[in-house]
């Protein structure tokens, strides 16, 4: 293979990588497993480019749903349970920019500042700790009822903070 | 549609891949029916990326970048022991081969009786192999199915005749910039942007094919994130047209079948 074909998949290395590599790191806590997983993301891009599809979404946020859930299977030391052409992401903005980011992270902050303790750390505990409600429901000792309210209001709260603003 | 609100909830666990057991099954089985939890659920995910997409921290080490190109070069280029390999094992398999006929002369009678008393069962040991033949067959040409879908969509990315074109601005600095990659025996296109300037209200972009002969095609309407990154995957286009350029304009936010003069980036193949 001629380096010049590398080219695209570096392209988008550059563009994407930091957002990759941020979100294995948050949900691992290793470097060295956040580096792998990063290798599989962009391999699986490679190996399968059409399992993004352009016209539900920015490539940034399927990439960052790829990762998290590539990060989870890592962590709790299982078999990949869903495929990449599965994953279908609509309305979240691409945040490619360190600044765009920044900027979005503050939002999500504040947003997530403005939730009561017990439903940001139930939202916080299913997505980066990939916790089902039932394994929440037994560390915090409340119904399972409760947890799953909390987590949807918590999702849809971030879908309004960021509503037409993207 | 009626009684979808009872799955609200598990819709978000859904998003998250946190929903078990026969919760779980049961909204699959509601999602294979009703289009719009199917789209509720891709928002959550979108909600969900939020999330992920604002988790801040450092860059990636350096030797990341070399590690993966090095595996897709690695993963693209053939083996050159494979034939080799497959040399050594054949001929290793015919001296097992004179073994095995040796092995029979020296038995002589003994091994006639063995295969006629067990003649049955190997008959129905290679009814069943037959079986598995055939599945194997199956999974392998599904198989081929899908590895030539994944050739012709990566295409744009793999291949040595993929057409790369970069786009620069007309006239003002600090340049935007954007890279076509465009493969047209594959009609495969993947465009990256960058540093493009802010749109008025209700505006796109749109990248447009220009062909050898005939009017520009429309290859896909974009607007910049506010660092000005777009990016476009296999947008529709016709087949097999040769592009002499490609070049961008500005429209209205549902695009055009036409470009809207002026153009405001071009580049023709490097």
């Amino acid at each position: 293979m001629k380096s010049g074909d590398q080219s695209a998949l570096a392209e988008l290395y550059d563009r994407y990588s930091s957002v990759v590599y941020a979100v294995a790191l948050r949900v691992l806590g290793d470097t060295g497993a956040a580096e792998d997983v990063l290798q599989e993301v962009f391999l699986q891009l490679w190996r399968n480019p059409g399992a993004f599809d352009a016209a539900r979404g920015s490539l940034g946020a399927w990439l960052a749903v790829v990762t998290r859930n590539r990060a989870i299977d890592a962590l709790r030391r299982r078999r990949p349970e869903t495929d990449i052409e599965d994953v279908v992401v609509s309305v979240a903005p691409d945040l490619a920019g360190n600044a765009d980011r920044s900027r979005a992270a503050e939002k999500v902050r504040g947003v997530l500042g403005s939730m009561p303790g017990p439903q940001r750390s139930a939202l916080e505990m299913a997505y980066f700790e990939g916790m089902s409600h039932s394994e929440i429901a037994n560390k915090t000792g409340e119904p399972l009822g409760t947890i799953k309210t909390r987590i949807r209001s918590g999702l849809i709260a971030l879908r309004k903070a960021f509503q037409g603003s993207s | 549609m009626a009684g979808h609100e009872q799955f609200a909830e598990d819709l978000a666990l859904y998003a998250l891949n946190t929903l078990e057991g026969e919760d779980r099954a049961n909204l699959e089985k509601h999602l294979a029916t009703c289009s719009a939890c199917r789209l509720e659920l891709e928002q959550l995910r979108g909600d969900g990326a939020l999330l992920a997409l604002s988790t801040l921290g450092p860059r990636p080490p350096q030797r990341a970048r070399q590690r993966l190109l090095d595996a897709v070069a690695k993963e693209a280029a053939p083996s050159p022991n494979l034939s080799q390999k497959a040399r050594k094992d054949g001929a290793s398999s015919v001296r097992e081969g004179g073994a095995r006929r040796s092995w029979w002369g020296f038995l002589g009678w003994a091994a006639t009786v063995a295969v006629i008393v067990f003649a049955a069962s190997l008959w129905k040991e290679n009814a069943a192999l037959k079986q598995r033949l055939a599945s194997a067959s199956e999974k392998a040409e599904q198989s081929t199915r899908e590895l030539e879908n994944l050739r012709r969509v990566a295409a744009p990315l793999i291949a040595p005749e993929a057409q790369r074109v970069t786009l620069v601005a007309v006239k003002t600095p600090p340049q935007p910039q954007g890279k076509a990659f465009y493969l047209r025996n594959r009609s495969s296109l993947l465009f990256v942007a960058n540093n493009m300037p802010a749109l008025p209200p209700q505006k796109a972009y749109e990248l447009w094919l220009i062909p050898v002969q005939g009017a520009p095609i429309p290859a896909g309407v974009f607007k910049p994130d506010a660092h000005g990154s777009a990016t476009l995957v296999n947008p529709p286009l016709p087949a097999g047209t040769e592009a002499k350029a490609f070049a961008i304009t500005v429209e209205n936010e549902a695009g055009s079948t036409t470009p809207t003069m002026p153009i405001v980036m071009m580049g023709t193949g490097e």
